[in-house]
């Protein structure tokens, strides 16, 4: 019965449980074709739909409309408009930059989707919807969609 | 009224130790495709979706978030669910319920686990790890099943040779099924002499870590007959839970899977499990276990099976078809190892098992799903209603 409950007789003892684990994550033959682009040539490239043409960057091997297998690559200029975007001004572990700093996601020219990614080079105050994005490739480049070191506003 | 039930498509990977060619979701999307061409149908027939794996072990969460897009079911009802080793098990128990409303018409079940990616992921496995009382001694399946099949040789008169013959059998069937993962060609001898993890477990004796993916599509009974011209009915499905490993004091070598057998036996009138059941895919997670479920599902009287072993009477075309796709030592992707059973005896009922098809006819199957030290998912598949 709920008025029965026991009365704890000291202070509560809680036990500790310490668990610590490291993943991988495997890119798959579509995703491993993307990441070396942009390792060995800096380039951006989306796969297309067979059946209903959309293009997707970052690519997948399914159409999420039409479960269609996708195989052809298109290559894309990088260049894309800000769809939507937030600045990170907390800390946490495993961020990829010291805040504050901005995520976005940029619609690509030429692509049917949204891609998210870090803003540089750019007033966090002063981010706008629309604006028109470029791509910042690092010197040192190892097959990861951080080999983008940042999207920056392009002229 | 509930309705009557079958599963119309399965499929399932080529199951490895690794595969970095595929993401999880396109493992997945592999299954789910082979699933469609058995059944006949495509993404746009699915009404409802029931997937999951076992999460922990994978390191992602809301993993259908992605997964959905792969599989072009976006939009589509769904479900996502995980319970450890009975994941699949319960995945199949989901799908059934959904089926057997009538709302749905055509509920596609997938799981999978992609091991290759969870490197480290069982330091604290097992043994009911979240409990206090055991979680401070965290056993894993290896130390659990040792100590089990410990008080099993010691009631039962059962060796370490004939643990090995177990082995062995299960290395046989794998031998002749394509999608199995450790198909090794072993000897009595080389088992005996494999590297001891604790006693008398060996690492041969324990279910590998997998990357593979499975998948069915099951159906209320009108759109089954329309969808199949072999549909597989399901005919009983239960599932029950029992305390953690050391509630296990009064029988250490036993499990749920007693308990759950003997509820559906009863409801589907078997009175002679081993006459009335022609096929048995029974999730045994090291290969001793296999010697006590076999007396759990009532094939033998308690501590004999391992008799069964001596006398060469288990195997494909043998007196006693016990997992003939080679079981969970030789394939486990632990969320779509319960499924992988559920699509094994499927094919078995259908006769389109290939080189691990039971000779005869296949009335009856049953399939089970095990996990976390004693829940058990059964299933019972039939051949006509
Ligand atoms: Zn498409």
């Amino acid at each position: 019965m709920a008025e029965n409950l026991p009365e704890i007789s000291s202070e509560p003892i809680v036990a500790g449980v310490t668990a610590h684990s490291n993943f991988l994550v495997s890119t798959g033959a579509t995703g491993t074709k993307f990441l070396s682009e942009l390792r060995d040539n800096k380039k951006i490239m989306g796969i297309k739909c067979p059946k209903c043409s959309k293009v997707y960057v970052p690519p997948r091997t399914h159409c999420p409309t039409c479960f269609a297998r996708m195989s052809e690559w298109v290559e894309l200029s990088g260049k894309g408009s800000l769809s939507s975007y937030t600045v990170v001004r907390y800390k946490e572990p495993y961020m990829p930059k010291e805040p504050p700093y901005a995520y976005g996601v940029i619609q690509m020219d030429g692509a049917d989707t949204g891609m998210a990614h870090i803003l540089g080079e750019v007033d966090l105050d002063k981010i706008k919807v629309g604006m028109r994005l470029e791509p910042v490739f690092k010197e040192q480049r190892e097959g990861s969609i951080l080999d983008i070191d940042y999207f920056k506003p392009s002229s | 009224m509930a309705e009557r039930i079958a599963i119309v498509g399965v499929g399932q990977t080529h199951h490895k130790s690794k595969r970095p060619d595929v993401t999880t979701a396109e493992m997945i999307a592999e299954s789910v495709e082979r699933c469609l061409e058995d059944a006949g149908l495509q993404m746009k027939d699915v009404d409802h979706l029931v997937g999951g794996s076992f999460e922990v072990a994978d390191g992602y969460h809301c993993p259908d978030k992605w997964i959905i897009p792969e599989l072009g079911a976006v939009g589509k009802a769904g479900l996502e669910l995980q319970n450890v080793g009975t994941t699949g098990g319960v995945l199949a128990v989901a799908s059934f319920n959904i089926a057997a409303t009538g709302l749905f018409d055509t509920v596609l079940c997938y799981s999978w686990q992609k091991m290759d990616e969870a490197a480290g992921a069982f330091g604290r496995g097992g043994g009911g790890a979240n409990e206090y009382w055991t979680g401070q001694f965290p056993m894993s399946p290896i130390t659990n099943f040792a100590r089990r099949t410990y008080a099993y040789m010691d009631r039962s008169g059962c060796t370490e040779e004939h643990i090995a013959m177990v082995r062995v059998k299960q290395d046989q069937c794998a031998l002749k099924n394509p999608y199995a993962q450790l198909r090794l060609g072993l000897t009595v001898e080389q088992v005996m002499s494999d590297v001891l993890l604790a006693w008398p477990i060996r690492r041969l004796h324990m279910c590998p870590t997998t990357a593979g993916a499975a998948a069915f599509i099951v159906c209320p009974e009108e759109r089954a007959k329309k969808v199949t011209d072999k549909p597989v009915w399901v005919e009983d499905w239960f599932t029950c839970h029992q305390g953690g490993a050391l509630t296990m004091a009064e029988d250490p070598t036993s499990s749920t899977l007693r308990h759950a057998c003997e509820v559906v036996y009863k409801r589907q009138n078997i009175k002679n499990p081993v006459k009335e059941i022609q096929a048995w895919e029974v999730y045994e997670p090291a290969s001793p276990a296999e010697l006590r479920w076999m007396e759990e599902v009532g094939i033998c009287e308690d501590y004999t099976a391992w008799k069964l072993f001596e006398q060469d009477k288990v195997g494909i075309d043998k007196e006693v078809p016990f997992n003939p796709s080679g079981g969970v030592t030789a394939t486990n992707p632990i969320g779509a190892t319960p499924v992988v059973r559920l699509v094994e005896a499927a094919l078995q009922v259908r006769g389109d098992a290939g080189e691990h098809q039971i000779p005869g006819k296949i009335e009856r199957a049953l399939a089970t799903g095990y996990g976390g030290q004693g829940e058990n998912v059964i299933m019972l598949l039939r051949k006509t209603l």
